[in-house]
């Protein structure tokens, strides 16, 4: 049996794209739309995110049969909590200018939906490794929607990818306020839905 | 000409509408930095929750953020146990949203079954944190000014979402292209409204 036909293999691939949790569930876009001005800060999100969800799902995994069920809810918030600090310790020790953007809402990851999300629907019922693969599947899911978004944004609205400025920009480039913007973020997710249905649709699937 | 004698310091009144006002407009916590988006788009079709919904998260930011004013006043900062903060603050949000619960469902049954799952989901709605978490960042801020911001954060989301439920309302009947219908359109109608709320940015300075 390959890797991805074990539950784990199976839960890692269906987050990353038919159960994608951004585009096709519409959950924890609060942060989506929060950090994809710049690359940099959108990449050092998603790797939080994904460590945050990944460990936590496998925490609550090992810990589900000894969890009472009344309190399964504030032992999960806490779990995350504590993974979600020490993601917020490392980037304010590592990169300190990025955490003062975003710090807030690296912190607001506890209550990102996705987390709670795969938790209560995956971890809760299944062993500790095919766990760990759902949340990170779920992690990279969001990943993949992000960086496009903060690609765009970011080459639009700075003239710079990754913070370096565009090749010979001053001869071709002109600055999309509105990509700085919050509208920025808006459009570019609604279009990245739109794109999504249109293709989900052309295979016969239903839009979210 | 007479000038008046500047005060230095603008009066608390004048101040707590400054406040007020940059937290429910030009800073609305939903248009600019978008927390709240997942109840916001999924309740934001009827009318009816979600004014309720939009009442429940002003009165839930406005007593968290006091509350948790005082817990990173009186207990975070004397004991210097930062790195348990957002512990602390999410157990204080947990213990209101229930009691906001239970009230709700003692005096508007209706309401406490048109909300549903979202009721707890106010937990982890990220504009209650959020709020708590952008209130701490400010600086100069003491209890009153806390209780403003979480006060005027919470009417602005609630002024979104019945924006929006308004606009949703008028576009039932019409003809949206077949694969923006729902979130896409919902996303795109945000960002034309927070195009709008960025005019506002230049009326009200610190």
């Amino acid at each position: 049996m390959g890797f991805l036909d074990s539950p784990g293999g199976k839960a890692l691939v269906l987050n990353l794209w038919r159960e994608n949790p951004v585009f096709r569930q519409v959950i924890g876009i609060c942060s989506t739309l929060a950090v994809t001005n710049l690359l940099k800060n959108t990449v050092l999100m998603c790797g939080a995110l994904t460590f945050a969800t990944a460990l936590s799902c496998a925490t609550i995994s090992v810990l589900r049969a000894y969890t009472p069920k009344q309190v399964r809810m504030m032992v999960q918030v806490l779990i995350i909590a504590a993974y979600v600090i020490v993601a917020g310790f490392a980037m304010r020790a590592w990169f300190p200018e990025v955490h003062k953007l975003i710090g807030p809402y690296v912190g607001l990851i506890i209550t990102n939906c996705i987390l709670m999300g795969r938790c209560e629907a995956f971890a809760a019922k299944n062993p500790a490794w095919p766990s760990f693969l759902d949340g990170a599947g779920a992690g990279l899911g969001y990943s993949l929607v992000l960086i496009p978004i903060a690609v765009v944004r970011e080459v639009m609205g700075f003239g710079t990818l990754f913070g370096l400025a565009l090749p010979a920009r001053e001869l071709w480039w002109h600055q999309w306020t509105i990509m700085i913007m919050p509208t920025g973020a808006f459009f570019m997710l609604a279009l990245i839905v739109w794109l999504c249905n249109h293709w989900v649709r052309r295979q016969g699937g239903t839009p979210a | 000409m007479i000038t008046p004698a500047a005060p230095a310091e603008p009066g608390l009144l004048v101040q707590s509408l400054v406040i007020l006002l940059a937290a429910a407009i030009t800073d609305n916590i939903l248009l600019t930095r978008f927390l709240g988006m997942c109840s916001f788009i999924a309740i934001s079709r009827q009318m009816k929750t979600s004014i309720g919904l939009g009442v429940a998260v002003a009165a839930t930011t406005t007593a968290t953020a006091a509350l948790n004013y005082l817990v990173h006043t009186y207990i975070v900062l004397p004991l210097k146990i930062e790195f348990l903060e957002y512990i602390l603050f999410i157990v204080v949000i947990a213990a209101f949203v229930q009691f906001v619960e239970m009230v709700i469902e003692r005096f508007s049954p209706p309401l406490y079954f048109a909300l549903g799952i979202f009721l707890p989901l106010i937990t982890v709605n990220c504009a209650i944190l959020g709020v708590s978490l952008f209130m701490i960042a400010k600086e100069g801020y003491g209890f009153w000014q806390c209780l403003v911001f979480g006060l005027g954060s919470g009417l602005g989301w609630l002024l979104a979402i019945v924006l929006m439920a308004g606009i949703r309302n008028r576009l039932k009947e019409d003809k949206v292209p077949e694969n923006l219908r729902g979130t896409g359109i919902t996303l795109i109608i945000c960002g034309i409204i927070a195009l709008g709320f960025v005019g506002f940015s230049g009326m009200i300075k610190f």
